[in-house]
């Protein structure tokens, strides 16, 4: 019999953990899928402005109002703006994220190695695989926030020693943020800093298949 | 010389040949040339390929597909996680009758560019270590290693902006830029879709997007809506 992993948290409040993870008045591009949820956890006091890679600097999150199909954040979503939002084409797009002027990305995982490796963009299973904009951000964005489920569907670990999915990048990942845990990524390794609510640090490394660090005390995270 | 007015997006790409590269500009419902891909499946030219930041994603490319006109695509977006919807283009991949370049889009944007701007290549971190660097050339400058990316060029390019003027000046709409004023500079001929064209001095010189000199060919348009439903 297969164990089952234990309930942590939703989607949504992985985005409310990983929107904690954003220092004030950052410049961040959330990823598709999960990371876009994260929009919606900060308050405009924060001052954060979000890049959308298709070429948006300053967008406030998926809109409700009517569709315009000039104005979509990377995942095709319409976006409102903030005061003082800008425009530019996508070479300008990825200066920014190449050139380190973006101070966070928040990327969706399929895998993350104990050194920090990602694997994003293709699922060996279905192949072909999607790119988009995430090799040039887990290289480019100074620090890397990968929020992801703790285990697969199919209850496999998805922090491994070392990844068996094709690669995004080497060595990108600083923090990961899944329904179980916040575990930063050092160069010592693998590091636990939170738990989910009702998860125990022994629960985490039950279903991490790499070594984890655990200091003696270990918060459990607040929501 | 002033960029050549069209009547119809037909007719506009009526010369584009069996075999060629295209441009297409967008990315996914914004600044995409709908119009003109469609007029380029009434065309029913065959054996292309097609550079685009997306295939089949709410976006009207993956029509070229409905009877076989894409050899290749090169591309960032073209194959979804979840199997639960597919393109045709997907499909066709699948079955080993398209072929898919998968190019990381920093990546890809730069390569048009050095395309356009005479330029013999890129060095980027960017696909170190990973599937992307395989064949290519890794080079090592002051300790730092580099991955070496070719420039890239069409015969055609098709291209959305929201306004020309009458000599092929362009000025684009909210996120209507995306991967348009890159592609405008490494296509032998340029052919833009926009929803108005004004006189000469028209656009205020500062919010042109795309200076005429990249522009052959203009048609006026009705856009298209297109939306991604995920």
């Amino acid at each position: 019999m297969v164990a089952e992993p234990p309930a942590g948290l939703s989607r949504e409040l992985i985005a409310m953990r990983a929107a904690r993870e954003l220092e004030p008045g950052s410049v961040v591009n959330l990823g598709i899928g999960l990371p876009t949820l994260v929009a919606g956890f900060v308050e405009p006091s924060d001052g954060i402005l979000f890049q959308a890679e298709n070429g948006i600097l300053g967008y406030a999150g998926v809109s409700e109002s009517d569709f315009d199909s000039d104005l979509i954040n990377a995942g095709g979503q319409p976006v409102d703006l903030v005061p003082g939002a800008s425009f530019f084409d996508t070479a300008e797009s990825f200066a920014m994220i190449r050139g380190g002027h973006i101070d966070a990305a928040v990327l969706g995982g399929l895998q993350v190695s104990a050194r920090g490796d990602l694997a994003n963009w293709y699922v060996p299973a279905r192949g072909g695989g999607s790119v988009g904009g995430a090799m040039d951000l887990a290289v480019g964005a100074r620090k890397l926030i990968v929020a992801m489920a703790h285990v697969t569907r199919d209850g496999e670990p998805r922090i491994v020693e070392s990844c068996d999915y094709p690669l995004t990048a080497e060595r990108c990942v600083d923090v990961i943020i899944s329904d179980l845990a916040v575990i930063d990524v050092r160069v010592d390794g693998l590091v636990l800093r939170e738990t989910a609510p009702g998860i125990s640090a022994e629960q985490v490394a039950q279903w991490t298949a790499a070594p984890l660090l655990i200091p003696d005390v270990v918060p459990e995270m607040a929501l | 010389m002033p960029a050549q007015r069209f009547d119809s997006p037909d007719d506009a790409v009526a010369d584009i040949r069996d075999g060629a590269t295209i441009l297409v500009g967008g990315f996914v419902s914004a600044g995409t040339p709908s119009n003109l891909i469609m007029a380029l499946k009434r065309s029913g030219r065959r054996g292309l390929t097609a550079v685009a930041n997306n295939i089949g994603l709410g976006d009207l490319l993956d029509e070229l597909c409905e009877h076989r006109q894409l050899d290749r695509v090169i591309g960032t977006f073209a194959i979804r996680a979840s199997g639960a919807r597919t393109s045709r283009f997907e499909t066709q991949y699948r079955a080993g009758e398209a072929a898919l370049e998968l190019v990381p889009q920093g990546t890809l944007i730069e390569r048009l560019r050095a395309g356009g701007a005479g330029l013999g290549g890129v060095l980027t971190k960017t696909g170190l270590g990973t599937m992307m660097a395989e064949g290519k050339q890794v080079l090592e400058l002051d300790g730092e290693q580099w991955l070496l990316e070719r420039p890239l060029r069409g015969d055609a390019a098709l291209l959305k902006a929201w306004r020309a003027d009458t000599l092929g000046n362009l000025q684009y709409r909210l996120a209507g830029k995306n991967f348009n004023p890159v592609m405008a500079t490494a296509a032998d001929l340029v052919i833009v879709e926009v929803e108005e064209i004004v006189e000469a001095g028209g656009i205020p010189p500062e919010q042109v997007g795309t200076p005429a000199v990249y522009v052959d060919r203009i048609v006026q348009c009705e856009p298209m809506a297109v939306r991604w439903e995920g």
